[in-house]
């Protein structure tokens, strides 16, 4: 069995690959002249720049926090360079203009956008580098009143809305990353549902670091106005690279009243190789404020990146609302993870709802880390967490921090948290009904993350599903 | 930092006085020494620091307690009555009033044979390879407080339970502060030590006479050798007013348990921190506790079970009910090595909130590095369950009588894992006492 393990484990990085694209980058360091380059590269209203501004001061004041359960070097950021676009970017009618480097990049991630238009029924708004390329069925969206397109478009076209909700979840200030990403960040995705109206299909982005040593800083923003619906998925994969490469996104989801947003993500940026060496460093905040009887459904795969160190929250402000995380976390080789949700019940009758599952291999270490907070006036709070690691080998580690502050007697929050080791007679049962090592424990490990997996959409679902084999297979020994 | 200096002040006149009247040995002397110096480098923790980020020490370390010297004398037989459990003559009893032993409220002629009871300051002449010991379980190192404790160390009880003895009833130390003791801190400091296979309980009780306000610092270090069963009972029923940090570090040899249960209802701010490492192959450890706070009132509880060798199980249930506007505190943390295979660790925290303006904050960790473990942990926070109380009103019990007797049930459930009957009867009617 082991030398089908090695083999297994010793996988190579299936979407390391570098596409030869003329990129149009700004010389590394960071200081205001490069923050007004970016502002004045991306044409950008005034009242942007000075946010920006505001932000890169708050941000020099800020330390670096060290306070996660992840161990990495030091990172130099005078070192990185913060803008980086594909030259051959010009506005765009079609697909057909669109760089056929580029759409071959993304065939090879197995998301053809050509085919994605006609089978799929999704729209994809890929992200390559920093500034979107193919924005596909936009007219379709816009029948509805549904705006989706780039953050920079958006701040073009649509700056009251941007400059009304941007930074009103995750304010610059908000911590070391956020504040980085609201000072230097490059674009993002930026999608609003106008009063009343269901979003008819699965908004979609794909994510790609691409240039060496750009880090990539995308900033998304959803608003669903009174009454809408909308879900949004987001994937990531980055090519393979020798040296980290930070990845400081943010997040911002708003739900107003009786909104519901669901946002799920397949993160498998490079993970660096067995070593250790190389990978993402995925610090990335994700908030979502949900007002009176909101929804907010945050679902998350994580089975990538060197580090992946994110809480994707929700502030329950209105009376009634909801929140949901569902994850599951895969570390393998030398990956460190710490992640968790953040519940912030501040309405009355709010409800929140978690279940993380934590799966470690190799010399992982993955780490829960929760809060569910009860304020004084969340009258009739209801919370119930659920977090399961699985441990695979005797290298790895799993760790649960949950925080559980309660100010009102009328909440009733539950935790439970338990940490099991894959099971030996499971594996040996399905090997003696013919399974192979590695199916039997693909099968396991599906059905310990099962309940996360129905929470997202189906195409999704069995990718993650894929990509979760292709991290764990063999690691069991 | 500053709030550091008064004590480095105070240090000075308590070595200058001989440790407060003792003639401690050179290497006594040494380690307050040095543990005043880690002291003073570690300063007072902020609430910035993890460990203690619920419970603020500002109440602590803004005032100026000033070590408690004499015991004024008047603490009578009577005043302890209601602190010890009914229990016979039989019980060796080590009372110590304002962290002094106090020989004449004290008895410990029945000790049995291999079972000795000494005080600290009597012990590094009597037993001074017992006495020895100290400092080598709670390190100061690391923690303010018990660096503050080791810097003022003068009295406690050592205790020392030979191989293969059984002490049939438990032995119980009473610290009590005085009425007159406002503004005054003790640092009683601790040994137990069960010798291999050996059987004992041990009952610490921390209490105070009238409703002064005053700091006990107190740190226990207990020693369970192969084989040996030690129960350790802590129970906190200091002075409304007073500030309490008791902190207990505990190493476990192969095959030993150890059962420990911490209560607490007094104090304005207490802590409570219990550590116990699991040393030894089949060793096994029991934290059970129970915090019942109301008012004002301020209660923390830290444990730590480090799983440190294969085959260990570890038990840990803590409850708490509280009213009126207090503050309630739980951090478990369950650390299993990575050597620790086959480790059985079980955790739970459950938490009734009483009133509208009582407030929990519990933090139940798990760090594993080992991978053929069966870890759980959970934690619930609540009110009195409404099925509940409609059956029993169904049942022709008034509401106000269904929820007295429903938060007794609610905390009589952790009582119940006392294995002592005086020690468990005594608890629970206190409890009834309290809520019925």
């Amino acid at each position: 069995m082991s030398s089908s393990i090695d083999s297994l484990v010793s996988k190579e990085y299936q979407y390391g690959f570098v596409t030869d694209v003329e990129a149009d980058t700004i010389p590394p360091g960071l200081n205001e002249d490069v923050i007004r380059l970016i502002s004045q590269k991306k044409h950008e209203p005034e009242f942007m720049l000075n946010w920006r501004l505001k932000a890169f001061r708050r941000w020099q004041t800020m330390q670096e926090p060290h306070w996660p359960n992840v161990h990495y070097e030091s990172i130099d950021y005078q070192k990185a360079s913060y803008y980086s676009a594909p030259r051959s970017v010009k506005p765009k009618q079609s697909l057909d203009e669109v760089d056929p480097e580029l759409l071959r990049t993304y065939e090879k991630l197995g998301i053809p956008l050509q085919e994605q238009k006609l089978l799929a029924g999704v729209a994809v708004d890929a992200i390559f580098d920093s500034v979107s390329v193919g924005t596909t069925m936009r007219a379709q969206l816009a029948e509805h009143g549904i705006i989706f397109c780039s953050l920079g478009e958006a701040v073009q076209n649509h700056p009251d809305l941007v400059e009304k909700y941007l930074g009103s979840v995750v304010p610059y200030s908000d911590n070391f990353f956020a504040a980085l990403n609201s000072a230097v960040f490059s674009d993002g995705s930026f999608v609003y549902v106008p009063k009343g109206v269901r979003c008819p299909i699965e908004l979609s982005t794909y994510f790609r670091i691409n240039a060496a040593d750009t880090g990539q800083f995308e900033r998304t923003l959803i608003v669903a106005d009174e009454g809408s619906y909308v879900s949004y998925l987001e994937g990531c994969t980055a090519p393979k690279r020798s040296t980290n490469q930070l990845h400081a996104a943010v997040v911002e989801l708003v739900a107003l009243k009786g909104a519901t947003i669901k946002y799920s993500t397949v993160q498998n940026w490079y993970a660096g190789d067995a070593e250790g060496r190389g990978g993402i460093y995925n610090f990335v905040t994700k908030r979502g404020k949900a007002f009176e009887a909101a929804k907010i459904s945050w679902t998350q795969v994580e089975t990538g990146s060197a580090i992946t160190w994110k809480y994707p929250s929700v502030i329950l402000q209105g009376d009634n609302s909801v929140g949901e995380f569902y994850s599951v976390a895969v570390v393998n080789n030398r990956q460190q993870a710490d992640t968790g949700t953040k519940m912030l019940h501040l309405g009355k009758n709010t409800r929140s709802n978690i279940v993380s599952k934590g799966i470690s291999a190799g010399h992982g270490n993955n780490s829960y880390r929760g809060r569910v907070y009860v304020g004084p006036k969340a009258t009739g709070a209801r919370n119930y967490t659920q977090c399961d690691s699985m441990l695979v080998g005797n290298k790895c580690g799993a760790h649960t921090f949950p925080y559980i502050e309660v100010k009102n007697n009328t909440a009733q929050v539950e935790h439970e948290a338990s940490t099991s080791k894959i099971g030996e007679d499971q594996i040996f049962y399905l090997k003696q009904r013919g399974l192979s090592a590695e199916q039997a424990v693909s099968m396991i490990v599906s059905g310990f993350c099962k309940e996360v997996f129905k929470e997202l959409p189906m195409e999704f679902a069995l990718e993650a599903q894929q990509l979760l084999g292709i991290t764990l297979e063999g690691s069991v020994g | 930092m500053t709030d550091a200096v008064a004590y480095v002040e105070q240090f000075r006149k308590f070595a200058a006085s001989g440790g407060g009247g003792d003639d401690a040995p050179e290497w006594v002397r040494a380690m307050r020494s040095s543990a005043l110096e880690r002291f003073t480098q570690l300063g007072f923790p902020t609430t910035k620091n993890e460990d203690w980020h619920f419970t603020s020490v500002a109440p602590i370390a803004e005032r100026q307690f000033v070590p408690l010297t004499a015991p004024s004398g008047d603490v009578r037989r009577t005043d302890l009555e209601p602190f010890l459990f009914a229990a016979t003559e039989r019980w060796p009893l080590a009372v110590f009033v304002n962290g002094r032993f106090a020989p004449e409220l004290s008895h410990l002629e029945h000790l049995p044979a291999g079972v000795r009871v000494l005080p600290l300051a009597r012990a590094w002449d009597e037993a001074p390879e017992l006495a020895r010991r100290i400092g080598t379980v709670a390190r100061h190192d690391a923690q303010t407080f018990t660096a503050l404790n080791a810097a003022f160390l003068h009295d406690g009880a050592v205790i020392h339970v030979a191989a293969d003895r059984v002490a049939e009833h438990p032995i119980h130390l009473v610290f009590v502060t005085d009425r007159h003791a406002a503004n005054g801190v003790s640092y009683p400091r601790n040994l137990v030590v069960a010798g291999a296979n050996a059987r004992a309980t041990v009952i610490e009780s921390y209490v105070g006479l009238g409703d002064a306000s005053y700091f006990t610092n107190a740190v226990t270090e207990v020693v369970v050798d192969r084989g040996a069963t030690l129960a350790h009972y802590k129970l906190q029923r200091e002075s409304q007013n007073a500030y309490h940090v008791g902190t207990i570090e505990t190493t476990q040899e192969r095959d030993s348990h150890y059962v420990s249960f911490s209560l607490a209802t007094g104090a304005a701010l207490s802590r409570t921190n219990i550590g116990t490492v699991l040393g030894g192959e089949g060793c096994g450890a029991t934290l059970n506790g129970l915090y019942m706070l109301d008012g004002a009132q301020h209660g923390d509880h830290q444990t730590r079970i480090e799983h440190a060798q294969p085959n260990t199980f570890s038990r840990e249930l803590y409850k708490g009910v509280l009213d009126g506007e207090s503050h309630g505190v739980f951090n478990g943390k369950v650390y299993v090595r990575p050597i620790a295979q086959k480790t059985d660790g079980k955790q739970t925290n459950n938490t009734l909130l009483l009133s509208e303006r009582a407030q929990i904050d519990t933090k139940p960790q798990l760090e594993i590095f080992a991978d053929d473990v069966k870890c759980t942990h959970g934690a619930t926070v609540g009110r009195l369950d409404e099925v509940s109380l409609f059956y029993m009103k169904s049942r022709g019990i008034g509401a106000d009588e269904a929820r007295k007797l429903l938060t007794y049930a609610f905390a009589a459930d952790v009582l119940e894992t006392i294995e002592n009957d005086l020690v468990r009867n005594g608890l629970e009617a206190m409890t009834l006492a309290r809520f019925v």
